[in-house]
């Protein structure tokens, strides 16, 4: 059976009727109008996504592949909307329609008090849509048209509280390090263009980078003299560029940790479930494009490896509740693309869907302990806050195990799957991805459990001071560090909800669709292996069941590194806080290092933004100061100049006109008289 | 023998005089009217030469007219003058300079 067009296009419109009706609207129609009609948007579309994955799955559906909506013309190319709905595709339309369900009904609790209440629905539906239609896409040009309008939102949002200006510059950071990414993108997109049959179509590029009579693989360009590179590595490159733009690795991580300044809600599902994934769901969707190019790969291998390994280390020492979180997902997305680059895509895009809930459920975690702690970040000011705060414990101890890969929850799955691919792998930089995503597992553990420890055990670093209560909850300025008007408390029922339902998959959803997402045929022919380079399926020989694998993991380096990683967490931060201190004192130069996150900030900021400031000066000063204003100004007075001498010639005289009559005169008729002689002769 | 070169060497001095006049004259503005009227003298010499020698009396219709315009245009020059010398309590050529650039 086919689905039925009306669905999808329903799928698609309704979140952005609903952003569309509380952005114009929202201050007319009120608070809790706005979050209902975004919320039954968003609702509707989750209902529908599942339907459409349960049709895909389960009621024999087609995979749907078909334009709805001519978009321009230019001579024989045309650009079109349209849907190409496989199972890769509902499986994300699902992880986004429901991570962006679960935090639209928290961002009631989060944002209750906040003036632009409204407007963030109105923001949070639009990147909904603008997320559906990048991953629903069955073309290049509609699929960048939801790359930029997500990093358009993402932009907007990260900026949320527009008079902070830490805020004002994360979002700045953001968007021009897209931008970066976007180039490579476009670029990348160009060259699909120019090489693989002149169509942006997804399916007749697919076809002709996979027809072996053209031998896409072997066919190259010189785009230096003398320097041929294959158009598959060029082209892969580029688009994995755009990647690691929006998917934030190395070196282009660098706005991702800034972007904690936005709402806590917006970290979650943009900057951890979704958004950030997109790049790891371009690469998988591309798949035929990547298998022609070896190059291409360990590319995206070795980026991966080091963005999985590196990042995950500035995490460790991070002291900001959201930064530990986020610097995490930074780590998670290297493994996402050490994944890709293994051509174990779907190992990627299963600990995409598998990170989704997990790590949506520990951002809304964390912001649920934001809450309590009055907009307090540093996690050197709680402690303790088990006991007030239970679901919040329970729920992020689940998210954490599931990131940490404790055997049986969804990240163990999917981690393992990625690592065991990694080492089956012989691409070049596989040995040293190997050991990156292998150390990752320890460090992973490290930095997961001493949020833990920090945030809800052991002794209480903050004072209630209940003199202060007066004071507002939206000022959290006119408290002391670290003083509390009132004793933090458990989260109202939307925050909470939202907690237990994104526990529930991060416990489950592994264990569930291991079997078929990465060795049976759920994607089917929507993500294409070379046969050479199939390491799932050499995986997936040692795979007798999600159960097996389950009590088999307990026995593999990963999860013998894990629990170092928890022993040493809890030996240092639960039981001996002194530790960490002595440690910092004695390995003072990694601490700088890493408290500085690799100078890559530092870096940037004097090469190019300095750099850019400095030639931009020079621009002015030089060429518009000097060139352009002098040719004007210069003419200007040329003018001046000029007149000021002709000028002299009007004395006002009666007597020096009379006598210029005369000389003209005179002139005249002997001009003329010696004109007239002339022609005469 | 007085011959039309004579009577146009009078115009002719009579014309530098004037233009001369007009020139060097620097501190009375009566002068310079004086100097424009002797230009139209020296024109009508000239016409009424010609007219003479050539045996055609429209020249010294021509004078006729000149002089009347020429009358006209005194009386006017010197209202001019009149109002000039209220509001400026001056003659004096070369202070009358408002028209400098």
């Amino acid at each position: 059976m086919m689905l039925d067009k009306s669905i999808l296009l329903t799928i698609v419109l309704a979140p952005l009727f609903g952003a569309l009706i509380a952005g114009f609207f929202g201050k007319r129609i009120g608070r809790v109008a706005s979050h209902s009609v975004t919320i039954a948007g968003v609702g509707l579309s989750c209902a529908l996504s599942i339907y459409v994955l349960y049709q895909m799955v389960w009621g024999g559906a087609q995979t749907y592949n078909q334009n709805v909506y001519t978009w321009f013309e230019v001579g024989s190319t045309s650009a079109h909307i349209g849907f190409l709905v496989d199972r890769l595709t509902a499986m994300m339309m699902v992880v986004v329609s429901f991570v962006s369900l679960m935090v639209h009904v928290y961002t009631i609790g989060y944002m209750a008090d906040d003036d632009g209440y409204e407007r963030f629905f109105s923001y949070i539906a639009l990147f909904t849509f603008s997320m559906l239609m990048l991953v629903m896409s069955n073309n290049f040009l509609q699929l960048f048209f939801g790359w930029e309008a997500v990093g358009l939102v993402s932009y907007l949002l990260i900026g949320f509280w527009y008079k902070r200006p830490t805020a004002i510059f994360a979002n700045m950071k953001a968007f021009m390090v897209n931008r970066v990414g976007d180039f490579g993108f476009i670029l990348g997109i160009a060259g699909v263009l120019m090489w693989f049959g002149g169509s942006l179509d997804y399916a007749s590029v697919f076809a002709h980078a996979q027809d072996p009579s053209l031998d896409m693989a072997s066919r190259s360009v010189e785009l230096f003299a003398g320097h041929p590179w294959h158009v598959a590595t060029i082209v892969c490159i580029c688009l994995f560029i755009g990647a690691m733009g929006k998917s934030a690795q190395v070196p282009l991580h660098v706005w991702l940790p800034d972007s904690m300044e936005g709402p806590t809600p917006i970290s979650a599902l943009i900057h951890a479930a979704t958004m950030v994934t997109a790049g790891i769901f371009m690469v998988a969707r591309m798949s035929p494009l990547f298998e022609l190019s070896e190059t291409a790969l360990t590319f995206v291998l070795v980026i991966g490896a080091t963005t999985a390994l590196f990042t995950g280390l500035i995490g460790v020492v991070q002291n900001d509740i959201k930064r530990v979180v986020a610097y995490s997902t930074l780590s998670q997305l290297g493994y996402m693309t050490v994944a890709l680059g293994v051509s174990a895509y779907s190992a990627g895009v299963f600990h995409l869907m598998t990170h989704a809930f997990f790590k949506a459920l520990l951002f809304l975690g964390a912001g649920s302990v934001i809450i309590a702690m009055h907009h307090e970040q540093d996690m050197r000011r709680m402690g303790g806050l088990r006991k007030y705060m239970p679901i919040t414990c329970i729920t992020m101890w689940i998210g954490s195990l599931a990131l940490a890969g404790a055997p049986g929850f969804a990240g163990f799955f999917s981690k393992d799957a990625i690592i065991e691919a990694v080492g089956e792998s012989n691409r070049l930089g596989a040995g040293f991805a190997y050991f990156c995503v292998l150390a990752g597992v320890f460090v992973t553990a490290l930095y997961s459990f001493r949020l833990l420890y920090m945030t809800f055990h052991g002794k209480e670093r903050f004072v209630v001071d209940p003199v202060k209560q007066h004071h507002g909850h939206e000022d959290p300025e006119h408290h002391a560090p670290g003083h509390l008007a009132h004793a933090p408390h458990e989260s109202p029922w939307v925050v909470t909800v939202p907690l237990v339902l994104l526990a529930i998959p991060s416990v489950v959803i592994g264990f569930l669709t291991i079997g078929p997402m990465l060795f049976g045929d759920y994607f089917g022919n929507a993500i294409f292996v070379n046969e050479a380079n199939n390491v799932l399926a050499r995986v997936g020989e040692e795979f007798h069941g999600a159960m097996a694998m389950t009590l088999h993991g307990f026995s593999m380096p990963p999860f013998w590194l894990a629990l170092a990683g928890f022993a040493t967490a809890t030996w240092i931060w639960l039981f001996n806080p002194s530790i960490a201190d002595k440690a910092e004192n004695a390995l003072r130069p990694v601490h700088t290092m890493l408290t500085n996150k690799y100078w890559f900030d530092d870096l940037y900021q004097a090469v190019f933004s300095r750099g850019g400031i400095a030639f931009g000066r020079g621009l002015w000063r030089g060429s518009d100061a000097a060139l352009i204003d002098g040719a004007i100004n210069g003419s200007a007075s040329l003018v001046d100049q000029v007149s000021a001498l002709v000028r002299r010639l009007q004395s006002g005289y009666l007597y020096h006109y009379a006598f210029a009559m005369i000389l003209g005169l005179i002139l005249l008729l002997g001009g003329s008289w010696w004109m007239f002689v002339r022609i005469a002769a | 023998m007085i011959t039309l070169a004579h009577f146009l060497t009078l115009g002719a001095v009579l014309m530098c005089i004037a233009v001369a006049g007009i020139f060097i004259n620097r501190k009375n503005v009566i002068v310079l009217l004086m100097c424009i009227e002797l230009l139209l003298l020296a024109v009508n010499t000239n016409l009424v030469s010609f007219s003479r020698f050539l045996g055609d009396p429209s020249g010294q219709v021509f004078v006729f007219f000149i002089l009347t315009v020429a009358a006209a245009e005194a009386a006017i020059g010197l209202a001019i003058l009149v109002v000039l010398f209220r509001n400026r309590a001056t003659i004096d050529v070369t202070e009358i300079d408002k028209l400098k650039g």
